[in-house]
């Protein structure tokens, strides 16, 4: 079980959820993904794709601009 | 053109293990029809997941957030919010540097405006064809109704999409299935065609009473559709940058920037991209290090790009352009910064250009 920083800071939505997605097929059950963004929009499309694929979000953040979201994937 | 009944006619697969129910991939826009298609599946026990593709000219995402009137609304994605109400996964899959093709040279041609809609929908039918063979689905479903839409949704087109997606016989649309030729799933008795629709033509009464059958009350009923290609000022915009650059390409910076700000050519060498509100300011903020940009300095008023090459005149009328449309428009002079996108600032003062001497062309 690995933990993983996922850059996608700047980018405009939807490409921070698209970006979340095709990372987390690429780890395994347990891993936990870190995203960072800054597009608004993340906090909703990120816990929203997590719920619609059984995803675990534990952590939502935001500090100014800058917006946190940690993710452990289930299958 | 008829297809050889090899190709259109799929061999029917071997019957999945006993309580394995076949797989549908459904294209979900975040529309109503979609959505319906998707829950008629759902009811008769096919597995279905929905694939969204981002091109770019997606109304949905970031485009609501920008304008500052909009950031009341809760922002949310409708492929997701479709998915999310449905119980079922949701793939959205980034297209965009494949999809210039399908803008730049669209095989069928354009509708009212830019919008390659048959091209588009073989293009999408064609990767949920690629998505399903990759894992192992059974056959792609659309909410698409006979003569719905003018260009992509007729008897004689819906041939067209499933031929050249590739997907033939395995492109089911639940909503007008009747009313079309069986496909692979019916005939293989995968669904029911009896409990499948009939629904025709531009009215959106039949879609309305299924969804209060169904129980679902708040869907998105975007007006113009959920691309940008179909609207009169966007497809406008681009022509106007392909014109002026000469070539018929985009960068998806190009496209973003179309979707926001006023946009005005006072000359052919460039043009002005002016923040409307504070959103858009703080997005064309983002751009400020591509491009040639100006404020003013003695009144509030937008952000300002300039898009492409502008001489020293060209700045002036830029200058006095911007200061038009800040809060010093009335005022005698106005002073600005200019800033090159390489960081070089300077000031320069001038008398905002009076409304009247705008001519109406100039707007994009």
């Amino acid at each position: 079980m690995s933990h993983f920083v996922l850059d996608a800071r700047y980018l405009l939505c939807p490409m921070p959820v698209i970006r979340t997605q095709n990372r987390i097929a690429e780890l395994a059950p347990g891993d936990t993904l870190e995203v960072q963004a800054t597009d608004p929009g993340a906090l909703h499309d990120i816990p929203a794709w997590c719920r619609v694929h059984g995803h675990e979000i534990l952590e939502t953040r935001r500090d100014g601009n800058n917006i946190v979201i940690t993710v452990r994937v289930i299958s | 053109m008829s297809i050889p009944r090899s190709a259109a006619v799929s061999a029917p697969d071997p019957a999945p293990a006993a309580g394995t129910p076949r797989k549908a991939v459904a294209l979900i826009s975040g529309g109503l029809d979609s959505m319906l298609a998707a829950k008629v599946m759902l009811e008769q026990g096919i597995h279905v997941e929905g694939i969204n593709f981002y091109t770019g000219f997606c109304v949905e995402g970031h485009t609501h957030a920008i304008r500052n009137h909009e950031h009341a609304k809760p922002k949310r994605n409708n492929a997701l919010w479709t998915a999310e109400q449905l119980g079922i996964k949701l793939h959205i899959i980034e297209v965009i540097e494949e999809y210039k093709d399908v803008v730049i040279n669209p095989k069928h041609g354009y509708g009212a405006n830019l919008n390659p809609c048959l091209d588009c929908k073989g293009f999408m039918v064609r990767k949920a064809r690629e998505w399903m063979e990759k894992n192992g689905f059974d056959f792609i479903i659309t909410g698409e109704v006979l003569g719905q839409r003018p260009m992509s949704q007729r008897r004689d087109t819906m041939p067209v999409v499933a031929r050249e997606s590739g997907a033939f016989d395995r492109l089911l649309r639940p909503l007008c299935a009747k009313l079309l030729p069986e496909t692979l799933p019916e005939r293989e008795g995968w669904v029911d065609r009896s409990k499948l629709l009939d629904f025709n033509g531009r009215s959106r009464k039949p879609q309305m009473r299924l969804a209060a059958q169904y129980g679902f009350t708040d869907y998105a009923q975007p007006a113009g559709g959920c691309c940008f290609l179909t609207n009169e000022q966007y497809s406008h915009k681009l022509t106007d940058l392909w014109t002026t650059r000469g070539t018929k390409q985009y960068e998806i910076d190009d496209i973003m920037l179309l979707k926001v700000g006023r946009h005005l050519r006072p000359r052919p060498n460039f043009k002005l991209i002016v923040g409307r509100d504070e959103g858009e300011n703080n997005f064309l903020n983002g751009y400020r290090k591509r491009f040639t940009h100006l404020h003013a300095t003695s009144h509030q008023g937008p952000l300002v790009l300039i898009d492409g090459t502008a001489s020293e005149d060209d700045l002036e009328l830029a200058a006095r352009l911007t200061a038009r449309f800040g809060k010093g428009r009335e005022a005698e002079t106005v002073t600005l910064t200019v800033t090159d996108a390489a960081g070089n600032s300077r000031e320069l003062k001038v008398a905002p250009i009076p409304a009247n001497d705008i001519p109406p062309e100039w707007y994009l």
